[in-house]
């Protein structure tokens, strides 16, 4: 559960980049955040992962107050969260196996879980031939997928994804975004930020359009851009 | 923390060290040459004040008493010999009973042995409590009315207070570079591991791992360092020791100096180089961290 209202924020070089948004996402919802670059939606995900703060507003996510929350409780409120961005950031010198056990390590895991989780996620992203691949063996999508999986291994509620399909052929990021879709049917909140036009037009889901720092529209199907001024 | 976690923070903290092969070799070498350092300069301060101490238990001196003084007048000078400050005992000693100690000294010397006490002066044993202050007593022993001259090894303990005092002076002045050094080359080492983690770091956070969870590595890295210092410097430090002491024990003009055994130092030595260490190192590694990981 995601709640964000009349939240503002401005960088410290004095960029407004979020100047009001209010919006809710409730659990086991799939929702497409869109809008031109420099709109604020990366900005909106970092919010949302605590990494930069609000300076106004109040924002909830899953049960935590992030607006004001401790140094404490950061980490837990993120372990609610899996993160997939543009650029991967995978570890190039760990397997994809590695990869996965290195972050569930990161939050206490014990070995025998480990052992076990991983190759079922990994079975969900159809990489179970590659665990002991490294990242520079694979393609793109595939890597993307390592990405996925690794978002998914902490079993997190919510899922979120910042141009997940980004450096990927039409064809691939169809197929990515099926996986998510097929993620969020097994019970987990998905967000993904996106800004191709015809991917979003594909499903028929929830789509909050974002321009300047403002939530300009928000509905199913379509992707409305900045049209919605005119 | 979890059980399994222990062995994890271990292992990365080794496999960071072995990432970087020179600064870890740069940070070891330091660390241990600010250890040598240290341990010698004290070393050379504890016997010189060991030497000191041997030389306190009979330091003695001995003060003349006027040639026109009669035995009489010569006794009377007991109690204001004691009234000196230092002076914890005078023992007067007739001019008979000195010729018979030094007779006495000399058995093989035939000439010795009759000789006119007439030659010998009347004297006091004076025993001095701080030898420190010893030039200071010798002069105020002086000065007594009726004293005529003195005999001290000022100039022996002399030397040895200097030597000591040089080396105290000279061990806390590098002690504090050194110190300063060595945390800030083990700090540098450790900010380069950070440096080359930052993906995993930045990774860790993302997903939730505790800041501690985060740290953990690096101060076990900061404690190798500084513990594998303190072992090699333990190792040097005996073997120069042992090398020098050997020296000294052979050497005839150094005979007055008794060397204290290592075998008697070892457990402090070992102790607090190994103290030593362990604070540079984690201290590197704190200050490294404190700046680089904050949430
Ligand atoms: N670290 C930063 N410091 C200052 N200004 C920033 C920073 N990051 C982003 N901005 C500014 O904030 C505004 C919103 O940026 P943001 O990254 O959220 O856009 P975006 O919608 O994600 O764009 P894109 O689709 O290109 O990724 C932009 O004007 C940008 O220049
Ligand atoms: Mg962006």
């Amino acid at each position: 559960m995601i709640r964000l209202k009349d939240v503002e924020m401005e960088y410290e070089n004095g960029t407004r980049a979020i100047q009001g948004i209010t919006l809710s996402i409730e659990d086991g919802e799939f929702v497409f955040l869109v809008g031109p670059s420099g709109s604020g939606k990366s900005t909106i995900i970092k919010l949302l992962t605590g990494e930069v703060e609000p300076c106004a507003g109040r924002i909830m996510i899953n049960g935590f107050s992030v607006s004001n929350i401790s140094e404490k409780q950061i980490p837990l409120m993120r372990r609610t969260l899996g993160i997939i961005f543009q650029d991967f950031r995978l570890i190039e010198k760990k397997t994809v196996y590695d990869n996965l056990a290195f972050v569930m390590r990161a939050v206490g895991t014990a070995p025998k879980e480990i052992q076990k989780r991983i190759p079922y996620v990994l079975k969900l992203v159809g990489l179970e031939k590659k665990a002991q691949s490294y990242p520079t063996e694979l393609s793109g999508g595939e890597q993307q997928r390592v990405a996925i999986a690794r978002a998914l291994v902490n079993n997190p509620n919510t899922i979120i994804a910042d141009e997940p399909t980004g450096n990927l052929d039409p064809e691939r990021s169809f197929e990515l975004m099926s996986l998510l879709l097929k993620i969020n049917e097994l019970g987990t909140t998905v967000v993904v930020v996106t800004h191709e036009k015809d991917l979003v037009d594909r499903f028929s889901k929830r789509v909050i359009t974002i321009d300047t720092g403002r939530v300009v529209n928000d509905g199913v199907g379509g992707y409305v851009g900045g049209s919605i001024h005119a | 923390m979890r059980k399994y976690n222990f062995g994890y923070f271990f292992h990365e903290g080794l496999s960071n060290m072995f990432s970087h092969g020179f600064m870890t070799f740069a940070a070891i070498g330091i660390t241990v040459a600010c250890l040598l350092i240290m341990g010698t300069f004290t070393l050379v301060a504890v016997n010189a004040n060991s030497l000191l101490k041997d030389l306190e238990k009979e330091n003695e001196i001995l003060a003349y008493v006027q040639e026109s003084y009669t035995p009489e007048q010569a006794k009377a000078l007991e109690s204001k010999l004691k009234a000196v400050s230092n002076v914890t005992s005078a023992t007067y000693i007739s001019r008979e009973q000195a010729m018979e100690d030094f007779a006495k000294q000399y058995p093989e010397e035939n000439m010795f042995q009759d000789l006119d006490p007439q030659i010998f002066r009347d004297r006091y044993a004076v025993k001095i409590e701080n030898l420190e202050q010893l030039s200071q007593t010798v002069r105020s022993v002086k000065a007594v009315e009726g004293i005529d001259g003195v005999n001290a090894y000022e100039e022996i303990a002399g030397g040895f207070i200097t030597v000591r005092n040089v080396a105290t002076v000279v061990c806390v002045a590098l002690i504090a570079i050194l110190f300063v050094v060595s945390v800030f080359i083990i700090s540098n080492t450790i900010k380069l591991t950070t440096f080359d983690r930052r993906d995993e770091i930045a990774i860790m956070r993302m997903v939730g791992a505790t800041n501690g969870f985060i740290r953990w590595p690096f101060v076990y890295e900061g404690f190798m360092l500084g513990f594998l210092s303190a072992v090699i410097a333990f190792a040097l430090q005996w073997g120069l020791y042992a090398a020098v002491a050997r020296g000294v024990d052979t050497n005839d003009t150094l005979q007055l100096i008794h060397v204290i055994p290592f075998r008697q130092l070892w457990p402090a030595v070992g102790g607090t180089f190994t103290g030593a260490g362990i604070l540079m190192g984690v201290g590197g590694s704190l200050s490294a961290i404190r700046k680089f990981l904050q949430v």
